[in-house]
């Protein structure tokens, strides 16, 4: 049981009053503000309670604080945790407050009333924090581009995504809530990325729309992936040479500028458009800024071929991995591109990430890089993402910032800072509840709520299982290797 | 290439230099002692030292206790830091072998030409002066059982080497300590190569062994055969008998049924760590479960069958083989009695090696108690590896091997701040 069974004259704020004695079954972990209560909302809430009792044998699990979470209920609010919004300074005895899948209020105990039909949760030696956001995973497959070419911009992961496997609740064991699902490092354009919620409650998601990302329009939103370095490299039709490489792709992207010219030109006589094309259409919507392109890179002149890229056609460019990134600091903060990192226990591997460092984030950071971490899935486990901080700060990066690394950082690079990545009002109610600080290595995930909902329960058994792996927790697939599978056979390329 | 000589070189220098600084500048004379000095000493002798000193001669731990109760002779380089812990031991590595840059030119873990090469040594590959050795020293590894990786049936010999030395004979402690084998998914050949089953695996083992059981017996027949010295009499009735041929093969096994090497055999999926106990009733030798990710699943077996298990790294991938991997899995064999250690492992991409010390660190947040983890990358690996009277815990007459803390070990944001090995600071730390 994650959260001790309160009863009202624990919560200081309220005047001493003897514990509710109506609702006695075990479920009454959960207590509301019984002075404010509306006798219908008690009643609700005790038969809500004992349906589930009910429906689950007491062995399998403990009614958590979720028994309380019906779509569209009541406000749920967290008391006596130390809260971490990213974008304010942490609050040490806190009230978070969500409903309707969105957070309502935060802030200290003394100014953060609590509504009267709020179901009140004591979280009492627990941090809340904002759900983390992974910018760079491979959760679900790599089923973009194939191998016919190195460049494939038309091509949408979203077609190839196996919500079923694993590592999606894996990945909330590990306080996850978003993720960019990326196809490989392959080609020089492997296709368009998804951005993706992971809404798997007790019902998992049947199909990848359950899990889309989308605007106002209702479309998903992604980036694009784009690579460059040793693992783009290949036999004809891939390139041979980083020079080869640049070039390839700077031909593509001229062409795609001629193709969105027709398009202007045509302004709205559709016999004037050029054939539809999707993968210039992919490139630009990334010269449009419609399309992050989230590009791979190690080297430090790789680096900076990115930046001489995205300059010349304007694409919004994150650089992700950037293992030299700490060698060219100031020329990556004077492009104001933001990195999203990785943290490996070792460098090496191939050569391009020999030279990779604990310090990257921390020198990014001081040089006025934005920086967040990501896991790339499965190379980091997702379970353990909060470790990369932890690392980034025992090499002396900022504490806040490698917290708003795991999480508000990551956020605007995709593009979705007004929903995610803080704990602020008006955004969407994405939170992980952990036993401790999230940099200590001996710290758990407790559970993970998104957009209101419990998404994971450490204390559930099933939840338990993928959080701490054993029979049929895993994936029965090759381990991911990425573009280096012949490794596997010591020979590596 | 020219140019990554120089950089070696230049690391080399600096190496020397920072030596030199940190060093009293008598340090190598036999009788000048080091002296660590820490809030806390974790002996893994079964007790904790608050305030405790430890004194260093001729590279070995001359005298441990309370600060207050202890001689500290003069001249002594003292070392102060919050906790010290015995040097770690890697209980399975393929680091020195297996390189940084994962080219060709650096990856020497693994010999494809054929499935049975126990022949292979590990001393003949070794680079001491690999930059993960460094690099895992950095965090206080001092001591590697490293050698040939899975990824054949019999891919060849390990030896254990401590993690300083200019030469592989410098570094050595044991060399040819196992044979390393792999059953699974991990070595099995496509197309009409064998083996090519699970099956087909074991009658190749199998068949081999038998092979080296009757090479033995001729090995002992030929001892017998030897003429009485006193009467000079040739007991041998059977005169045309030839001396045995040198088999190279077939040696390396036989040091394995006399029990002077283990046989490392890397199986995860629990059918595969069945037929390596199967194995082990078969030819009575002496058996280290590699990997195991499903040893979780296999405790009654593997303990009725006094098996050692030389476990994963925690944080290896869950998937493969590996798809039912545990975090708790060292804690749920520390409950049942059974011997452990906590390895490295081998890294076919990246992390190209994993530190032991991160490791452990994931079990103990995973139910393996704090005082279990720190054995299990320590004292564990030593007794099972055979070195317990040299390395792998802070007593009076062990190696001065050490690893210095700024705070609790397991804790990402602590850092190492000073390795120790034969009673020489040769780090500064990571």
């Amino acid at each position: 049981m994650l959260f001790h069974k309160i009863s009202v004259a624990e919560y200081t704020l309220l005047p001493t009053m003897p514990p509710q004695s109506h609702c006695q079954n075990k479920s009454a972990t959960l207590t509301t503000r019984r002075h404010f209560l509306a006798q219908s909302t008690t009643a609700i809430s005790c038969a809500f309670i004992a349906d589930r009792s009910l429906a689950q044998s007491p062995a399998s699990s403990t009614p958590g604080a979720s028994a309380a979470l019906k779509p569209n209920g009541g406000a749920i609010a967290w008391f006596n945790a130390t809260l971490l919004p990213v974008d304010k300074p942490p609050i040490p005895d806190g009230v978070l407050i969500v409903a309707g899948g969105k957070i309502k209020a935060i802030g200290s105990k003394q100014s953060t009333p609590i509504p009267s039909d709020a179901t009140v949760i004591d979280a009492k030696g627990k941090w809340i924090m904002p759900g983390l956001v992974c910018t760079h995973s491979h959760i679900g497959g790599m089923g973009a581009a194939d191998s016919s070419s190195p460049i494939q911009p038309g091509v949408r992961i979203l077609d190839s995504i196996n919500v079923r496997e694993s590592g999606f609740r894996r990945a909330l064991a590990g306080g996850l809530t978003t993720i960019n699902i990326m196809p490989g490092s392959g080609h020089l354009i492997s296709g368009q990325t998804v951005y993706c919620k992971l809404r798997y409650f007790e019902q998992s998601p049947r199909i990848v729309d359950d899990i889309l990302i989308r605007d106002k329009q209702g479309k998903p939103i992604g980036g694009l992936k784009m690579a460059n370095g040793t693992n783009s490299h290949g036999d004809s039709p891939f390139p041979g040479t980083r020079g080869k490489s640049a070039y390839l792709v700077r031909e593509q992207y001229i062409k795609a500028r001629e193709y969105q010219a027709k398009v202007a030109a045509a302004k709205d006589d559709a016999s004037k458009l050029p054939p539809r094309d999707l993968h210039l259409e992919s490139l630009v919507e990334a010269m449009q800024g419609k399309r992050i392109v989230h590009h791979h890179t190690h080297r430090h002149d790789d680096i900076m071929t990115v930046i001489r890229l995205s300059q010349e056609f304007g694409f919004q460019t994150v650089l992700h991995h950037v293992s030299d990134g700490w060698k060219v600091a100031k020329e990556i903060a004077a492009a104001k591109l933001p990195c999203s990192i990785i943290v490996l226990d070792s460098p090496g591997g191939k050569l391009e990430a020999k030279d990779l460092v604990f310090r990257n984030g921390r020198v990014l950071d001081e040089a006025g890089v934005r920086v967040a971490f990501h896991t790339d899935d499965g190379i980091t486990d997702s379970r353990l993402f909060m470790r990369s901080a932890a690392l980034a700060v025992r090499a002396g990066m900022n504490r806040d910032k490698a917290i708003a690394g795991l999480t508000l950082a990551g956020a605007e690079m995709l593009g979705l800072d007004d929903r995610i990545g803080s704990l602020t009002v008006g955004k969407d109610a994405d939170i992980a509840i952990l036993s401790g600080d999230p940099l200590s290595s001996y710290t758990r995930v407790l559970e993970t709520w998104v957009e209101g909902q419990l998404a994971f329960d450490l204390s559930k058994s099933q939840d338990n299982l993928f959080a701490e792996g054993g029979l049929k927790a895993g994936s029965d697939l090759d381990p991911f290797l990425c573009c280096y599978a012949q490794a596997w056979q010591g020979g590596a390329k | 290439m020219a140019r990554g000589c120089e950089v070696r070189t230049t690391r080399l220098w600096i190496a020397v230099a920072s030596l030199m600084l940190l060093l009293p500048s008598n340090s190598i004379l036999a009788d000048t002692a080091l002296v660590v000095q820490a809030k806390k000493i974790l002996t893994a002798a079964g007790k904790t030292i608050e305030d405790g000193t430890i004194v260093c001669v001729d590279g070995k731990i001359k005298a441990v206790g309370k600060t207050g109760e202890m001689n500290i002779p003069a001249d002594s380089k003292i070392l102060k830091c919050e906790i010290v812990m015995p040097g770690m031991v890697d209980v399975r590595t393929c680091v020195g072998l297996s390189g940084i840059l994962n080219i060709k030119n650096d990856s020497d873990q693994l010999e494809s030409s054929s499935p049975l090469q126990p022949e292979l040594r590990a001393i003949d590959a070794y680079n001491p002066r690999e930059e993960l050795v460094e690099y895992i020293r950095s965090f206080g590894v001092t001591t590697v059982h490293t050698g040939h990786a899975p990824g054949e049936l019999i891919s060849g010999q390990t030896l254990i080497a401590k993690t300083i030395g200019n030469t592989v004979e410098e570094s050595l402690l044991i060399d040819g300590r196992a044979i390393a084998a792999t059953l699974g998914e991990g070595s099995t050949k496509a197309g009409k190569q064998s083996p090519g089953t699970r099956g087909k695996q074991m009658a190749m083992l199998r068949a081999l062994f038998i092979e080296a059981q009757e090479y033995k017996s001729k090995l002992a027949k030929q001892t017998e055969a030897k003429p009485d010295k006193d009467t000079n009499k040739d007991t041998n009735k059977d005169k045309s008998s030839e001396p045995v041929p040198r088999n190279l093969k077939l040696e390396a096994l036989v040091d394995v049924l006399a029990g002077k090497k283990a046989l490392l055999i890397t199986a995860d999926r629990a059918q595969d760590i069945a037929s390596a106990i199967r194995l082990v009733d078969e030819f009575k030798i002496k058996l280290w479960l590699d990997s195991a990710a499903d040893a979780q699943l296999m405790i009654p077996e593997i303990k009725a069958a006094a098996i050692t298990v030389l476990l994963h790294p925690s944080m290896a991938r869950a998937s493969g083989a590996k798809e039912n991997l545990s975090f708790q899995t060292a804690a749920k064999l520390h409950a049942a009695g059974i011997p452990f250690a906590i390895q490295g492992g081998f890294e076919a991409y990246v992390p190209k090696v994993r530190v032991i010390l991160f490791e452990a660190a994931v079990a103990a947040a995973h139910g393996l108690s704090f005082d279990a983890a720190i054995e299990s990358i320590t004292i564990s690996p030593a007794k099972i590896l055979g070195i317990q009277d040299r390395v792998g815990s802070i007593e009076i007459g062990k190696d001065a091997d050490l690893a210095l803390f700024d705070g609790d070990p397991f804790e990402y944001t602590t850092h190492c701040v000073g390795v120790v090995i034969n009673g020489q600071l040769v780090s500064k730390g990571n």
